[in-house]
């Protein structure tokens, strides 16, 4: 741990200072050292059971307002490079993770995770029994907590406590407004591919507004390299603000926070949307606030999905795909109206991961097709997504 | 999709005996299909000449056929049993090789049997080397620049696209035999002649080098809807050059950012489905350039494989189960993960801890042979272990060897009297590929070399390199700073995964100080389970690894929770190796069953990841765990802590847990079955020797040498030949039969380090005596002699190396009682309570003991399937506490024979003599069954891989000793219309006896000689036994060429007579197939 230092010689008989603790609302404390920037980070405790892809899942602005807890216990083996980033904007608030970060080994490593964390002022905690923080979500449900890293090593643990405690939590946040773009803007960039890297979308043949509610910008690489035209607008936007662009296709981006708060604002805008019977595509929020938009609810989850290895079933066509998933909400069964068909389901608890909305082209999923990090079984879905679009405009 | 209705019965095929790059991983495959199958109503058909499984365990299958898994013998079996399908992917390639044999000469459609899992095309495909390569292609897959050759021509002409260096191998081999990286022209010609010889198809490929990349392998399963599932991801430590079952690995995949483990993730997929594996399990290989990324398909087996057993104990998920399941149709959202018990098979396990496997070599076993790695795979077993870290599971897997190693211990480089060896010297070791290369490593960083410097040389990926370092690093601070006085640097330590051994020695103490200082910080280790899916659901399974977890503020979460069951814990036998394999691993699994009958809570240790052992659901609780006295001792403690520790189980894993005895015992836990007292009494000499004095029973003559020149004293009055060996070991390691002054001096100067606690053992050499090797059970009152093994090669060959039949073929009955009262005796006078194994040598009527085991031994699994009894269960249930008499058991005549044959691996050690002596060298063993001696010897040697002739020329040459007893069986070959040629000696007996022999010259006298008639394939059959080393040396090329010609050959005189009768048995009958349950 902490003793493992490169450059001095290595004391074993001096005691170590816990440079860092992890502290939740109901008082325990995770001791550890402090890895990234200096300070305190507030936050959803969350876990995420994916083994690869953590710069991907550290800028994934659904991660706005968690501290994720990495099961797999070496993080940062493959350093920081300049390409593996979801967002330069808001993202996860901090990481929990068990070994120190080593020094990068792979080709593509521009430097050690550690100096990327600082230079995105991201707070981290290491040397911590993630197994058992794990088991304490599983059992308790996601808590609210706050990483505090301090150099000397002195922490006001009843301050802190108080600091997690009262956090009001995601439910009824509305954070998809502070990750959003603010102006709309072009996405040309297309899906990353080995020895050329990303590309370039400079023939589009169709044209798809995004609703930003906290967008993963693989999935408008996605859209980009199947030959769309990409407007990204802020999550505020109005329907107007989106016909303005006279999209083929309108997508709802995933994002973080309670798709009921930022719903208020984002539904009535969606229910244009299905209402113009232009095709729709959601992903993550965006597929829980359609469901908002259709009379459905959501419910918080007690643990939520998150990891690469989530198997879900498509019911059209019983096959299974191994999924992406980070969502701490669900859209609930019971709750879907007559006209809305359940076309996924998650195998693991059987929660709702797919909906269509009968007789128009709009449709969602709950987890991530676009992957980034994780399988890419579901990429199938942007196609079928650029299929309508072609059939309406055909 | 549900299972399939309209097949009621199918076949498995097993892998034979265990061999080099084909060990118990599959009878883990087939024992799990076997189960699998049953339990979905289907009628089972197995075949596996292999009796120490566990699959072919009467109860496993509905026929259990333990026949040769030739072509020929299994259509005979398809022609009995009529089964609708085959299941061809749980035998290696043996399986597959003998279904795709069968569908291609028409058996399959002839007889109505389809193949499941894996189909003709697909197996075609995927191990015909153009085929794979233009299907790969077709996909967009990347491969390394090749083609084929089928003559050397071919491949001069291959080489010129290709360049040099280039890397050779040969079509349709197993574990690669005869391929290798060929640097320069002379190589290239030496490894391809090499290589088309080996190749069935007489083919080789021809590929450019990518030595040094980085190598990873994919675990896929794909079911009957096409879904796809990767179930693991190993990269290989060892780059790209070593064959990857030679490969220091771990899982998962360590150094891929995400957008390349996708890439290999969904390249995996796509092989599958181009190969057409419908339904199954397989392993998919890349190799990855480090510089760039560029990524290249190696190979991908159709199958399950080695690496499917790893990825399934490094997982928890059962490839095997499942790819047998979904075989018969079911898809893998309709079957469960018992693991969780609560989410279906059908999602990519994730795990959150590191797993390390290490190779487990033998080269000390055949001198001759480079201890170099290729692409041809050499070692015989491998451990694995699991941790926090990778440096805990990696400190953890190198104690798990039983290698000597407590930890990356030092090595030697400098030679004799050498103070400083340079840097270049230390970087031209770490650039061979040896068994050693991680310690060499790891001792480059204490000699001072850099991580730069040592990864130019080794190519190592500078992640494990900066791993070994930090280790390293560690090790200096204790050396300097002894054991740490704070809890922090001591829990810092151990999480890394230092043994306490191992902190002792850097620290210049002893383990119990080191114990003394945990205990003092409450420093213990906490045990997690391996639940497929980092903890997101919890786990109905106690599969656990310990670690050490937590800080000094923070408490870790330890999952043992014990119950407070009446418990008993197996020490199983870690990983293969010579002399201790999977006949061990029978036993404790049969010990686990039986207990668990018994009503017994069972507890398994273990790191052996290829056995039936470690598989979750053999006992009721399993710790995948180094087997030390460390390890074990902090397994029993957190046992002890609830409930009732019956006992402990030694027995039955082979020295591995015997060693342990003494260090439990001492620490109070109770062992249960013969005390380890009477187990010492039985290795020590002079203790044991008493013991015979006072039972009036004969041993050979003997001494215990504590230095050379006592050695020399006891040689003297015994007399030569002498039989010398180290005490306390197993599989005749180190053993030899010497027979002048001059050897003596050799091999106590040579091979062994004699002291006052290491003495060396001098027996009289009974020359010619019959072996007889006797299994027998025994709880202290009576005993029950199970099995009387008459030895087919004479005293002298080491008994596992030596085929032997049951019951005895040529002992009288006089001889026979006789043996079994002295078993008896020696049993009750051992209080022996359990199995115990006894070596008699019968010469001129009188019966000598050589040698008494009171513990499981190598034949148990034998005697079991050739009596019916399962002895080993009935073995536990009285070290447990029953007696023998409640079980009933009666000696029952046979109406069968069952002979039982080794399986040498010398075709992988090309330089390596073939000539048999007391070390044992087999890794398997075959059983052949039938109602006759020659029947059951027959099926033995074709089972074993033996081609007998029916016809052509026999070469015999045999010592003179040899020489009068020989002539009848070549006088019998004569009578069979074959030739005979002999060289000098023998020719001149043989023809003075009347026999119509042909004089050949021998390799010194001229050519053209003998190894010029054989090389030219005008010998059909070698009968060649050989005494001293000068004339040891000029046969070699005989039974070098032998080998290689494949030319079956016997070095011995019963050897040969059994030969003469089985090859009498091949000519005047043909061979009927039985299932071991239709014999009574």
């Amino acid at each position: 741990m902490s003793y493992a230092n490169k450059d001095d010689a290595v004391d074993l008989n001096s005691n170590r200072t816990a440079t860092a603790v992890l502290v939740l609302g109901d008082g325990t404390v995770f001791h550890g050292f402090g890895i990234g920037a200096v300070g305190e980070t507030v936050g959803e405790v969350c876990f995420n059971t994916s083994m690869t892809g953590y710069q991907e899942s550290l800028t994934d602005p659904s991660f706005a307002g968690q501290l994720i807890t990495f099961t797999f216990p070496h993080i940062g083996n493959v350093g920081f490079n300049d390409e593996d980033i979801e967002t330069t904007g808001i993202a996860a608030a901090g990481l929990i993770i068990r070994a120190s970060i080593t020094d990068p080994a792979n080709w593509r490593a521009v430097g050690p995770l550690d100096d990327w964390l600082k230079s995105r002022g991201l707070i981290g905690i290491a040397g911590v029994d993630t197994r058992r923080l794990t088991h304490f979500i599983r059992k308790s449900g996601a808590p609210n907590g706050v990483i505090a890293h301090s150099k000397d090593g002195k922490f006001d643990i009843p301050a802190l406590t108080e600091k997690a405690a009262s956090w009001p939590g995601l439910e009824g946040m509305d954070l998809a407004k502070e990750v959003s773009c603010k102006e709309p803007y072009e996405w040309t960039e297309t899906r990353w591919a080995m020895g050329s890297g990303y590309g370039e979308q400079t023939a589009p043949a169709r044209h798809i507004v995004a609703v930003d509610y906290g967008v993963k910008r693989n999935i408008l690489r996605c859209l980009a390299e199947l030959g769309c035209r990409v407007t990204v607008v802020p999550a505020t936007a109005t329907f107007d603000d989106i016909m303005a662009f006279k999209p083929d296709g309108i997508f709802l981006a995933n994002g973080p926070g309670d798709p009921a708060a930022t719903g208020e604002y984002a539904v009535p805008v969606i229910q244009q949307c299905v209402d113009s019977s232009i095709p729709t595509f959601g992903i993550c929020l965006g597929h829980q606030m359609l469901a908002l938009a259709v009379g459905a609810k959501t419910k918080k989850m007690h643990q939520g999905h998150r990891g690469a290895n989530q198997p879900v079933k498509d019911l059209t066509t019983g096959k299974v795909e191994i999924t992406s998933q980070n969502h701490g909400f669900v859209v609930t069964r019971e709750s879907l109206p007559d006209g809305v068909t359940e076309t996924h389901k998650s195998l693991f608890d059987g929660v709702v991961e797919g909906l269509e909305i009968d007789g128009k082209p709009v449709f969602s999923v709950q987890y991530h097709p676009e992957a980034s990090p994780g399988p890419q079984d579901s990429y199938y879905l942007f196609k079928r997504f650029i299929d309508l679009v072609d059939r309406k405009n055909a | 999709m549900p299972k399939r209705t309209d097949i009621h019965s199918i076949m498995i095929i097993g892998a034979g005996p265990i061999i080099i790059g084909q060990a118990c991983e599959f009878d883990y495959s087939g024992t799990q299909a076997c189960k699998a199958l049953k339990e979905e109503g289907y009628r089972v058909i197995l075949v596996n000449s292999n009796p120490a499984t566990i699959m072919t365990d009467p109860g496993l299958a509905d026929a259990t056929y333990v026949e040769p898994i030739t072509p020929e013998i299994v259509e005979k079996i398809i022609e009995k049993e009529r089964p609708d399908a085959i299941l061809p992917t749980m035998g290696g390639q043996t399986a597959l090789n003998t279904a795709l044999a069968l569908a291609e000469s028409g058996a399959l459609d002839r007889h109505g049997v389809q193949l499941i899992g894996a189909n003709r095309e697909a197996i075609a495909k995927a191990e015909d080397r153009d085929q794979f390569r233009t299907a790969m292609l077709k996909i967009g897959l990347d491969m390394p620049a090749s083609a084929v050759a089928h003559t050397l021509e071919e491949a001069w002409k291959v080489l010129e696209e290709v360049k040099l260096p280039c890397i050779i191998r040969p079509s349709f081999t197993l574990g690669g035999t005869g391929g290798g990286i060929a640097y320069n022209r002379e190589e290239f010609e030496e490894i391809v002649t090499g290589g088309l010889d080996a190749s069935p198809t007489t083919e080789v490929l021809v590929e450019e080098s990518i030595v040094g990349w980085k190598e990873y392998e994919m675990e896929v399963i794909r079911d009957k809807a096409d879904n796809c599932i990767i179930i693991c991801s190993i990269e290989n430590v060892d780059p790209m050059g070593v064959h990857t079952g030679d490969s220091i690995t771990v899982a998962p995949a360590l150094t891929l950012t995400d957008k390349e483990y996708q890439i290999m993730r969904n390249a995996s997929i796509a092989v599958l489905r181009e190969i057409g594996v419908e339904t199954g399990g397989s392993n998919v290989q890349f190799a990855v350039n480090p510089e760039n990324g560029r990524l290249i398909i190696i190979e991908m087996n159709p199958r399950v494989s080695r690496s499917s057993a790893l990825a399934s104990k490094a997982t928890g998920f059962p490839i095997a189960k499942i790819a047998a399941k979904l075989a018969v149709g079911y898809t893998l959202d309709e079957l469960d993960n018992d693991i969780t018990g609560v989410t279906p098979a059908s999602f990519e396990p994730t795990i959150d801890y590191v797993v390390t496997k290490i190779p487990r070599f033998t080269f000390e076993k055949f001198p001759g042979a480079e201890a170099k790695l290729g692409t041809a795979m050499k070692s015989v077993g491998e451990a694995m272990a699991i941790g926090r870290t990778f440096a805990e599971s990696l400190q953890k897997a190198l104690r798990s060897l039983e290698t000597g190693l407590s930890g990356l211990n030092e090595q030697n480089f400098s030679g004799h009297g050498e103070q400083h060896v340079d840097k270049q010297r230390i970087q031209a070791i770490l650039a061979q590929p040896t068994p050693e290369r991680l310690l060499n490593i790891a001792q480059a960083f204490r000699e001072g070399l850099t991580l730069e410097e040592i990864q130019t040389a080794s190519k190592y990926e500078p992640w494990f390199l900066a791993q070994i370092e930090s280790i390293v690093e560690m090790e200096t601070a204790v050396r300097t700073g002894g054991i740490p006085t704070t809890k922090g640097g001591l829990l810092a330590l151990k999480s890394m995964g230092f043994s306490d051994r191992r902190l002792a020695d850097l620290a210049d103490t002893r383990e119990e100080h080191v114990l003394a200082a945990r205990k003092k910080f409450g420093i213990e280790p906490v045990y997690k389970r391996i639940d497929t899916c980092a903890g997101e659901f919890p786990s109905q399974t106690p599969y656990m690894y310990s670690t050490y977890e937590g800080n000094e503020w923070d408490e870790a979460m330890c999952e043992a929770e014990p119950t407070d069951a009446r418990k008993i814990v197996i020490l199983g036998g870690g990983p293969n190796r010579i002399g201790q394999g999977i006949e061990f691993d029978y036993c404790c699994v049969h010990a686990a069953y039986a207990l668990s009958e018994a009503g017994y809570e069972t507890i398994m240790v273990n790191c052996n990841p290829e056995t039936v052992s470690t598989d979750y659901d053999t006992s009721d609780r399993l710790y995948f765990e180094p087997l030390t006295v460390e390890d074990t001792l902090a397994i029993i403690r957190k046992e002890q802590s609830k409930g009732t520790l019956h006992g402990v189980i030694v027995q039955f894993g082979g020295q591995t847990p015997l060693k342990l005895a003494a260090g439990l015992e001492a620490a109070g836990v109770p062992i249960l079955g013969t005390s380890p007292d009477a187990i010492d009494l039985a290795e020590d000499r002079e203790r044991f020797q008493q013991l015979l004095h006072k039972l009036d029973l004969k041993q050979p003559e003997n001494g215990i040498a504590r230095s050379v020149s006592e050695a020399f004293d006891i040689a003297e009055r015994i007399g030569y030949p002498v039989v010398v060996r180290p005490s306390y070991v197993l599989g005749g390691r180190g053993m030899e039969i010497v027979r002048d002054g001059d050897s003596l001096d050799r091999y106590m100067r040579e091979a062994v380090i004699v002291s006052g606690d290491n003495p060396v053992l001098v027996d009289g050499y009974l020359q010619n005596a019959i072996e007889v090797d006797v299994d027998c059970l025994c709880d202290g009152k009576t005993v029950f002699v199970a099995g009387i093994m008459e030895h087919i090669e004479e005293a002298g060959i080491h008994s596992g190396d030596s085929a032997c039949s049951l019951p005895p073929h040529t002992l009288p009955a006089d001889i026979i009682d006789e043996i079994k009262r002295q078993t008896e005796a020696l049993a009750l006078a051992l209080n022996v309570v359990g199995l115990m194994n006894v070596q008699f040598a019968v010469k001129g009527g009188v019966i000598y003991i050589l040698e008494v085991n009171p513990r499981a031994s190598r034949t148990v699994p034998f005697v079991a399937k050739s009596i019916n009894y399962p002895i080993a269960k009935i073995a536990a249930r009285v070290m447990a506490g029953e007696s023998l008499a409640s079980f009933n058991l009666e000696y029952r005549t046979l109406n069968h024979v069952t002979v039982k044959e080794a399986v040498f691996p010398f075709s992988r050690f090309p330089g390596v003599d073939v000539v048999l002596g007391p070390e044992m060298r087999s890794t398997g063993e075959v059983m052949g069954i039938d109602t006759n001696f020659g029947a059951a010897f027959l099926k033995s040697q074709i089972a074993a891989g033996v081609k007998l002739p029916t016809s052509g020329t026999v070469f015999v040459s045999v010592k003179d000793l040899d020489k009068e007893p020989i002539k009848d069986a070549v006088a019998k070959l004569i009578d069979l219309g074959f030739k005979v040629v002999s060289t000098g000696g023998t020719a001149k007996y043989l023809s003075d006896q009347g026999l119509a022999v042909t004089r050949v010259n021998k390799v010194m006298e001229g050519r053209p000689n003998i190894v010029d008639t054989m090389k030219n394939g005008d010998i059909a059959l070698v009968f060649n036994t050989t005494e001293g080393a000068q004339a040891l040396r000029d046969s070699y090329d005989i039974r070098h060429t032998a080998l290689v010609m494949k030319t079956p050959y016997s070095t011995t005189v019963a050897g040969a007579y059994a030969t003469v009768q089985a090859i009498e048995k091949i000519m005047t009958g043909t061979l009927e197939v039985k299932s071991l349950q239709s014999y009574s």
